[in-house]
């Protein structure tokens, strides 16, 4: 697990962590606690193009659907099976085991820092 | 992410429950729900919900709206200004009953408790209070009875589930019941006392478990709260939000108002049509266009059961083949059956229980069926 210091936001209540040219993805504890138990997430496939800002899948819990944007675009490289298999792990680690996928991109968008996205969900 | 609720753009009217600043201690997640600030969960709403139906769970239920109807004529008036004959009631018991308009359509759906003869409580959804008041106010003209809306007086907080009993027996400063709870039935009330606050207990619920409904002037409502709570941890009480509120009312296959009754809805079409009392006498706000009913071939309220874990939620429509034929109202995965549930309208002809539907969930259709209500029913 990273710190959130070095991880970087999106509006979309989003993290993403970029090691070279891979950016893992995931929501932050915000977007989950809000969301509520998290009971199931649809997550894109390996190889599948996703372009930034688009919809690639989905995080339900009892009381509400979620859309997952790709922060950034590229080619999903790995979608967390662990997730499927055990939604709440969103909840219980939204910042580890609670990742949805890693993305290869080869440019990076401009995205918030940890203190913007504070700010922004008034945390 | 989108559908993050923004916390921080509620209205400056909103009103806060008397038992407000316990939920906050106790790190609640909050909601707006009618105009109200009220807990949506306070850790885990499967682990509240799962509580609920195995031990307890204590919700605040404030917001709903306490309307007094005292007087010679309180019975024959709620005849008239209600869809059941709350005049047949015995002392002490509670009625679920409907509030129609004219056309037939549902103002709200309310518990009326009858606490004398001449004195009855109606308690309606907080999103209806003045709805609800105001009908019940300009129908009483006529009658001998006076109508007072005395929610602001009220606290009501709800004990829900199978250890629900022996929480409130086991409740410090709980006293002087008219009736003992355990000859107290399902859908009767008792009066009692909490360090002398006089209360009102009624055996009623919105879970779908048994459970308790405690009426209490605001101003003891706290350690009222506290009192359970220390009773009842011990017994795997927890306190439990509007989150599983819904969903364990959705399973029990409990209305919602707003949701499966609103003002353009029969009661027949949602299978409350018991609940109208057409062969009372007199006339009754509603009867005529009830009696004429609704066009042949509404839509009905039914219950559809999915595999898999993606659920229809609210406003998802409903396909026969390539033919529209409904809209769900409600719709979650069950926590207690594990598989997707939802209400749904649909057209008549595709309402019988074992009918194949689809459900088009954000652009993939999920298999359905029409099953009868309630999902879940408990264990007599």
């Amino acid at each position: 697990m990273a710190e959130k210091s070095q991880l970087q936001y999106t509006a979309e209540h989003e993290w993403v962590l970029v090691e070279g040219n891979i950016a893992t993805v995931g929501i932050t504890d915000f977007a989950a606690g809000k969301l509520g138990d998290i009971v199931f997430v649809d997550l894109p496939k390996v190889g599948d193009t996703v372009a930034e800002g688009k919809i690639v899948g989905e995080i339900e819990s009892t009381k509400s659907v979620g859309e997952l944007f790709a922060p950034v675009a590229g080619t999903i490289v790995e979608a967390n099976d662990a997730v499927s298999d055990s939604p709440e792990l969103v909840n219980s680690d939204p910042f580890g085991a609670g990742w949805l996928v890693k993305i290869e991109f080869t440019e990076l968008p401009s995205m918030l820092s940890l203190d913007e996205y504070t700010a922004l969900s008034g945390e | 992410m989108t559908d993050v609720p923004n916390s921080a753009d509620s209205p400056t009217a909103v009103k806060y429950s008397p038992l407000h600043s316990i939920h906050e201690q106790l790190g609640a997640t909050f909601t707006d729900f009618a105009g109200w600030m009220m807990p949506v969960r306070y850790t885990s709403d499967l682990a509240e919900h799962h509580a609920v139906r195995t031990t307890a769970g204590i919700f605040d239920i404030s917001h709903m709206a306490e309307i007094h109807v005292r007087g010679a004529d309180a019975g024959a008036f709620l005849d008239f200004a209600l869809a059941g004959k709350l005049s047949g009631i015995a002392l002490a018991q509670a009625k679920y009953s409907l509030l129609l308009n004219e056309a037939g359509g549902i103002i709200d759906d309310l518990v009326t408790y009858r606490l004398a003869d001449d004195h009855f409580l109606v308690v309606a959804n907080a999103g209806n209070r003045f709805a609800a008041a105001n009908a019940l106010m300009e129908r009483a003209a006529g009658f001998d009875v006076a109508v007072t809306d005395e929610s602001d007086d009220y606290a009501l907080i709800a004990v829900q589930g199978p250890v629900s009993r022996a929480i409130l027996e086991a409740t410090a400063g709980l006293t002087d019941f008219a009736t003992p709870l355990d000859e107290l039935k399902y859908y009767r009330e008792t009066a009692a006392t909490f360090h002398g606050t006089d209360l009102i207990i009624g055996r009623t619920g919105y879970t779908g478990e048994d459970g308790f409904e405690l009426y209490i002037h605001v101003d003891a409502a706290a350690a009222l709260w506290a009192a359970l709570t220390v009773a009842g941890e011990p017994l795997g009480l927890v306190p439990a939000g509007l989150a599983c509120r819904d969903t364990l009312r959705l399973e029990a296959g409990m209305p919602l108002y707003g949701h499966e009754l609103n003002l353009t809805t029969f009661p027949v079409q949602a299978g409350l049509g018991r609940v109208v009392a057409l062969s009372k006498e007199g006339d009754f706000v509603g009867r005529s266009a009830i009696e004429s009913g609704p066009d042949a071939g509404a839509r009905v309220l039914v219950g559809l059961a999915a595999e898999g874990r993606r659920a229809g939620r609210a406003d998802y429509l409903i396909f026969n083949g390539d033919t529209e034929v409904g809209v769900i109202t409600s719709g979650a995965l069950s926590p207690t059956l594990g598989h997707p549930i939802a209400m749904a309208y649909v057209d008549d002809d595709v309402s019988e229980v074992g009918t194949e539907l689809h459900i088009d969930v954000r652009g993939s259709r999920i298999a359905a069926s029409v099953v009868s209500l309630p999902f879940y029913k408990r264990e007599a």
